[in-house]
């Protein structure tokens, strides 16, 4: 694997192992879930700030928030913190890639 | 107050150098459209509003251009992180190379920094949430200048698009929060006289 393919998977593994591979993809995978949750999430809260009564939304809100919560607590306890309010037995906020940065989740 | 997600909006993995795009995408960064002017604007003309669905729109969506302050800086970040001093001089960045090197700088693409000019705060709800409707129909017209430019660069055009699509939805948001701010200043008032004080 070329060194501009290894820099592209981001994350601090070698993805020149076929384990590691496996899970790069799965991390990608979960966080672009994530994402996409929070999407909605954001989408529906600037709806609802319009449409308040709206019962269909604010359900809708409700699952995706739920969703999102499990979610992100099983990834922060794999991958690390996402924010600086999920407790660490070790200062885990320094170790993964920013977002900025090419090669990011 | 906020708490920091250390993740993007939207995803941006940029392969290949190319400061020339960088150049003119700064301006939605620091520019009288950008996505800084944004966020101050909506989050400063909050405190002002009369109802509460005008406070929480302009809040919420000051909040989301702080997203998308940090989208439109990772890619002016990861066109220009790479690029050799000749690529810099050949796209006309040699200017910006003296004074900021390849630093994000919240400034327009004609080089002028950023300005508080550009917001208004007016003491008038109306007048505010007239200008952020125009502020979302300019930064929508921005971006398709952008969309234009970079036109033969998928990885920039991608998050460019999802950006223009943001300012359509906040417009749609804003024209709702301004008929109910009519609606509640148009309102009848009833001043009653209480006897028993």
């Amino acid at each position: 694997m070329s060194i501009e393919e290894n820099r592209n998977c981001g994350c601090n593994c070698m993805c020149n192992e076929e384990e590691n591979t496996v899970d790069c993809d799965m991390r990608r995978e979960m966080i672009q879930e994530i994402r996409c949750l929070e999407f909605g999430i954001t989408e529906l809260a600037l709806y609802l700030d319009t449409h308040p009564e709206d019962e269909k939304a604010l359900c809708l809100h409700r699952k995706y928030c739920k969703q999102v919560k499990d979610l992100k607590d099983k990834y922060q306890k794999v991958y690390g913190p996402l924010t600086i309010n999920y407790p660490c037995n070790k200062w885990r906020w320094l170790e993964e890639p920013w977002p900025w940065e090419r090669g990011n989740f | 107050m906020w708490t920091y997600n250390k993740m993007l909006q939207y995803p941006i993995n940029i392969k290949c150098t190319d400061p020339k795009l960088a150049k003119v995408i700064i301006s939605q960064y620091g520019g009288p459209d950008g996505e800084l002017a944004a966020s101050l604007r909506y989050l400063s003309q909050r405190f002002g509003m009369p109802d509460q669905k005008a406070k929480a729109i302009l809040n919420d969506i000051g909040t989301e251009e702080l997203a998308h302050l940090e989208m439109v800086g990772t890619i002016v970040h990861q066109l220009t992180k790479d690029a050799s001093i000749e690529e810099i001089e050949k796209a006309g960045l040699s200017a910006y190379y003296t004074d900021h090197g390849v630093d994000v700088y919240p400034q327009a693409a004609a080089g002028f920094p950023f300005n508080a000019g550009v917001l208004a705060c007016k003491g008038d709800p109306i007048a505010n949430l007239q200008e952020d409707l125009a502020a979302e129909q300019k930064a929508r017209a921005t971006y398709e200048k952008l969309i234009d430019l970079c036109r033969d660069n998928a990885d920039v055009l991608d998050p460019l698009r999802y950006l223009r699509e943001r300012e359509i939805v906040h417009f749609q948001r804003f024209g709702e929060a301004l008929r109910g701010v009519q609606d509640k200043l148009a309102e009848k008032k009833y001043y009653m006289n209480d006897n028993n004080c």
